[in-house]
């Protein structure tokens, strides 16, 4: 199996490399078709890996190609490594990718840069695929940065608008934030460790005492790189900003794959987060504050694409809490159903611009149901996915998250629960109002309201299949049924799960689960009731006021940023340029010519060439000088 | 023998050009004989076996009375720079074919001088000889700002010749008050004894900040930086790819060959200083440049911040960063020169240096797109990027050393990426500013220089062992010459 590993990755870089060289030359059709088949290549070969890792439970796959860089102790090899937990994130990223690849065939069919699109979206997979293929940090790194230029390139994919390019920019460099944080951990493990591979450093750090001041400081900083890549406050801004790429993009990477990755790295690093004080608390606040934040963000937004970028921000909050209560299967359970949900919703999201026109605002759409069957029922699907109700995906992997919050902290639960019936309420408001009631829109729209064709309609099958049904991979103890992909993930977290073993009785958890499921029911009968029986429209931006004001303008964290960050850093380089730049260092330097220059124009004047002058000069200094012989 | 070769090639080619005839022919002649250097010195490289001590050493008595020599030879830091001059020289002379040069015979003439002055200065053993080419060096490189320079080239080339000279006057008496220092009335400007000079921590701590400094101001490490940005902007491209792809790194070189070594017990004390000026010097130049409009000069301010890591991390003495160092000496040289003939094309299609006056090029030449992307990415250190290699192994080395000085280093990260991607967006990106007439057509030669930068920015990413196998022995003798006394 290890002789097959190179082909994952390459077979994207080859599609890039084809799309991204030969541009506009591949014909239209051939295009998507090379972009997906190289990424359906790599799903074939991840589900066999997936197979063989089934029988031994601590096998498995390594493979090194050649020696990136070794100086003194640093030894860096490009050489991957798949075991378990990469298994399962390939199977995600080819299989959910390829989807979403077979559908930018259709959305992005009349766009004149479709070579390119596919050449960026083949190179994110690449990148992607190294991320979690890597074996040592450095390479994850390399991954880590890569899907961020993939992600800054697709944002920005339509150049000509500066929005567009400055949401792209803004991507970068709050990531790059984060990134300076995963660089200083590195260099700080590599310090502790004297290596940077996974295996001797985690092998090493299982020999630590529990609670090492070094070990806090190095979890501290590799989860300021989470933050960023995985949008966590107080680096979360950019990316409900992100939505500004086309809508394929907004499903694969920002909301399937690369936010994830944040997670990714926490479970691998799971050892040394295990053994750290301080951390995982911090990181679970850090994930039920941001849970809540963009919720209650989520409630006011009238953007289909915007209500679900701060949906996402909230989902990563809730895997962000189970991390930090060290539930990282969990964590893993629902990067998975997430990636089945939130894309579905997003590509249903994008079927619906499609057929809008470009309409993007759901105050001027509604009763889409009726022209758009395939695209309303897989949304359908996707809500109640996403908002957490049986048997869909949702419920499993959210119900086992609180589940595991309220055996470490029940007030925890109580506001993480709060943040699940924020869900439910917000997602089912962007439901209703875009589907139920009377079309909004003009009358030029409402022609040619028309379903995707099958090239866009397929993924969306499929993904409401997985979204319908792979919660049953992770059932619940309480239903004496095998929870497969926590057993599929154990060796991996073999380690921690000695150190977090609490849990809850099972009438607990019954209690549990029901209250929930009747929080959520009556939310959904609150917004059914609001925005179907009343038809109620949501309020043009101008009537909105008080809290939902607050709301609705993202609790002014940008402003914030603008005023707190941006706009004095500019200034203070503007003046540092005016004052001290060409003010002060030039002024010294250019002074001392001056002062130079000066003091030769002034000795010259000595130099006369009268005898005179020089005889009196020297009279002078020889009775100076014995004078000061005399009084010395 | 073959760097007395070396060192010839290129005054044969400054002669040979008296005779030729026009602009192109002159162009092609020069371009030719570096060329051969170029060749001559991948050869070098073939033929070089990385181990400790010099390699291809020639030595020949000049002024036994005052034991100089005129001694040279390499080991794998001197090869790397060797590489680095001649690789590029030829790179530097094809980029002109575009531009209309008045009195081309001396233009090309002297940028030869340059090649033949720095590969001198990169293999000279004796420290007398290391002075000559290093005044050597500042000649004609000064004529070639004064003479072809913007509009503001006399008082900037002066004030550039001047401050770079006091500093060297500082190495030079230096230099001699370390032969002075030598036991005995055997005076001897050899490496090799100057390196066994036994001196005082007072001592030492003076001739640091004399070495300091000479080698500071060519960098330049801040604050003594005033001279670079006006006189990158005002040069001639070539003249600007001359100084700050190859020349600023004499300085650095200085460092590792000259000052480490020789006085260890100063770097030690002052050693940290030197190295938070570099550090604020960083934070600073990257803050300057966000400030800028003109892209050229905004590139003349990112060159301090890159330099500054580097800068700072030679002062630290590990493995680490002294490698990463020295690979992102030749890294930062090659990127700049990719950066600054990006800055010459815009400029001549464009008629202007300010970027908000630009806008919406991305569509003009896919290929100049591209390499532009992955230049612009080199420098910002993406991985698998060179830049990437030599910014990590100097930043993990730099931690070693401080981590509070890191935390302020890896601020390059963010900042880098903020100004850097500012002015893509500038230039290329958004509305179009400039007639749609005036649209990028990139001649072969440019489309040649481009390509293989952007080639050499991504080979060296994924493969930089090549190049730290080969300057490891060099390095690893540094340090332990700079640890023994």
């Amino acid at each position: 199996m290890e002789s097959l590993l190179w082909i994952i990755p390459v077979l994207p870089f080859i599609g890039f490399l084809i799309n991204g060289i030969f541009g506009n030359k591949v014909p239209r059709s051939l295009s998507g078709i090379i972009a997906s088949v190289a990424v359906l290549g790599g799903f074939i070969v991840s589900l066999l890996l997936f197979i063989s890792l089934l029988g031994d439970e601590n096998l498995s796959f390594t493979s090194k190609y050649f020696t990136w860089f070794h100086v003194g102790d640093l030894k860096l090899d490009m050489a991957f490594m798949v075991d378990r937990l990469t298994s399962v994130m390939l199977l995600v990223i080819t299989g959910v990718g390829f989807l979403i690849h077979v559908y930018s065939i259709g959305y992005m069919h009349d766009d004149k840069d479709y070579s390119r699109f596919f050449a960026y979206l083949n190179l994110f997979v690449f990148f992607m695929l190294l991320l979690v293929m890597g074996s040592n940090y450095v390479l994850m790194f390399v991954g880590w940065e890569g899907v961020g230029l993939c992600s800054y390139l697709l944002i920005g994919f339509w150049f000509t608008n500066n929005n567009f390019n400055d949401a792209a920019k803004k991507a970068f460099i709050m990531n790059r934030i984060g990134d300076l944080g995963f660089l200083l951990g590195m260099f700080l493990i590599y310090q502790t460790f004297g290596s940077l591979n996974f295996d001797e450093v985690h092998s090493n750090a299982m020999t630590y005492a529990y609670g090492q001041p070094v070990l806090t400081t190095i979890t501290l900083l590799l989860f300021v790189g989470a933050m960023g890549k995985s949008a966590q406050i107080p680096l979360f801004t950019w990316l409900p900003d992100a939505m500004a790429g086309p809508t394929p993009v907004s499903a694969l990477i920002h909301a399937a794959t690369m936010v994830t990755a944040g997670i990714y790295m926490i479970v691998r690093a799971n050892v040394l987060f295990t053994l750290s004080v301080f951390t995982p608390e911090f990181i679970a606040v850090i994930g039920l504050l941001t849970a809540l934040l963009a919720a209650f963000i989520g409630l006011k937004q009238n953007d289909i694409k915007k209500v679900l970028a701060y949906s996402t921000v909230s989902q990563l909050g809730f895997m962000f809490v189970a991390l930090g209560v060290g539930a990282y299967t969990t964590a893993l359970f629902h990067v998975v159903t997430h990636a089945f949900f939130k894309g579905l919703l997003f590509l249903c999201a994008g079927s619906v611009i499609h057929a809008m026109g470009g309409e993007q605002d759901i105050r001027k759409m509604g009763g889409l149901s009726a022209k758009l069957p395939v695209t309303h029922l897989t949304f359908l699907i996707g809500t109640l996915a996403i908002a957490g109700l049986p048997p869909f995906a949702g419920f499993f992997s959210k119900d086992e998250i609180l589940v595991k919050v309220f055996a470490s902290s029940p007030w925890m639960y109580g506001a993480l629960a709060l943040a699940s019936v924020l869900t439910a309420i917000y997602m089912f408001r962007l439901y209703f109002v875009t589907f139920k009631g009377q079309f909004r829109g003009s009358h030029h729209q409402e022609e040619h309201l028309h379903e995707s064709p099958p090239s866009m309609t397929f993924p969306l099958i499929v993904l409401a299949i997985l979204s319908a049904l792979g919660g049953f991979i992770g059932i619940p103890e309480i239903f004496h049924a095998p929870n497969l992909i926590s057993e599929y993930l154990a060796p991996v977290t073999h380690f921690s799960s000695s150190y977090s073993a609490r849990a809850v009785s099972h009438e607990t958890e019954i209690i549990l689960l029901v209250s929930t499921l009747l929080f959520l029911l009556v939310a959904i009968w609150f917004v059914y009731n609001k925005y179907v029986k009343r038809q109620a429209i949501p309020e043009p931006d101008e009537d909105i006021a008080g809290f939902g004001k607050t709301l609705a303008g993202k609790f002014y964290v940008d402003e914030i940023y603008t005023y707190l960050i941006e706009k004095p850093l500019n200034a203070i380089s503007g003046l540092g340029y005016k004052f001290i730049e060409t003010g002060l260092i030039k002024g010294v330097v250019d002074g001392t010519a001056q002062v130079v220059g000066a003091l030769g124009l002034g000795i010259r004047t000595i130099q006369t060439g009268k005898t005179g002058t020089y005889l009196f000069a020297m009279v002078i200094a020889l009775i100076a000088f014995m004078v000061i012989k005399f009084m010395i | 023998m073959i760097l007395l070769l070396l060192l010839a090639f290129p005054v044969l080619g400054a002669l040979i050009l008296r005779f030729a005839g026009d602009q192109k022919t002159a162009g092609t002649i020069a371009t030719g004989v570096s060329a051969v250097s170029a060749l001559a010195s991948i050869f070098l490289y073939i033929n070089f076996s990385p181990q400790g001590g010099f390699q291809h050493e020639y030595s020949l008595a000049w002024i036994p009375e005052l034991g100089i020599s005129f001694h040279i030879g390499i080991d794998g830091l001197s090869l790397a720079m060797v590489l680095l001059t001649n690789l590029l020289t030829p790179l530097i002379l094809l980029s002109s074919f575009n531009n209309q040069i008045k009195s081309y015979k001396t233009f090309y003439g002297l940028i030869l001088l340059m090649q033949f002055a720095l590969t001198g200065v990169f293999t000279a053993l004796d420290g007398f000889l290391f002075y000559v080419f290093w005044e050597l060096a500042l000649i004609p490189i000064w004529f070639i700002c004064l003479l072809w320079g913007g509009k503001e080239r006399v008082k900037i080339t002066l004030r550039f010749f001047i401050y770079t000279l006091s500093g060297s006057l500082l190495m030079l008496l230096g230099l001699i008050y370390l032969v002075i220092q030598m036991p005995g009335d055997s005076a001897s400007f050899s490496l090799q004894d100057i390196y066994t000079v036994q001196l005082n921590p007072e001592q030492q701590s003076w001739l640091f900040w004399a070495f300091f400094l000479a080698f500071a101001i060519k960098i330049p490490v801040f604050p003594f930086h005033s001279w670079q940005p006006d006189t990158y902007t005002d040069s001639p491209v070539q003249g600007t790819m001359i100084l700050s792809g190859i020349m600023l790194k004499m300085g650095l070189y200085g460092i590792l060959r000259w000052m480490l070594p020789v006085i260890p017990v100063g770097v030690e004390e002052w050693g940290s200083t030197a190295a938070a000026l570099a550090v604020a010097g960083i934070v600073y130049a990257s803050l300057m440049a966000m400030a800028q409009s003109d892209f050229k000069r905004l590139i003349a301010y990112s060159s301090i911040a890159h330099v500054g890591v580097i800068a700072a991390a030679i002062f630290t003495l590990n493995i680490e960063a002294l490698q990463g160092s020295v690979f992102q000496m030749v890294s930062h040289g090659v990127n700049v020169i990719g950066i600054f003939l990006v800055a010459d094309i815009l400029e001549r299609y464009t008629g202007t240096r300010n970027m908000n006056a630009q806008g919406g090029l991305v569509t003009d030449s896919r290929l100049f797109a591209v390499t532009f992307m992955i230049i612009l990415l080199g420098s910002v250190a993406l991985p698998l990027t060179n830049g990437f290699v030599g910014e990590f192994l100097m930043l993990t080395g730099l931690f070693k050393y401080s981590a509070s000085l890191t935390m302020f280093a890896g601020l390059t990260v963010v900042l880098g990426a903020v100004y850097m991607l500012r002015s893509y967006q500038k230039i290329m990106l958004g509305d179009r500013h400039i007639e749609k007439s005036k649209s990028i057509t990139l001649s072969t030669s440019e489309s040649v220089i481009l390509v293989l930068v952007g080639l050499v920015i991504l080979v060296m990413g994924v493969f930089p062992e090549g190049l730290l196998k080969l300057t490891e022995p060099a390095v690893m003798d540094i340090i332990k010459l700079s640890q023994l006394k």
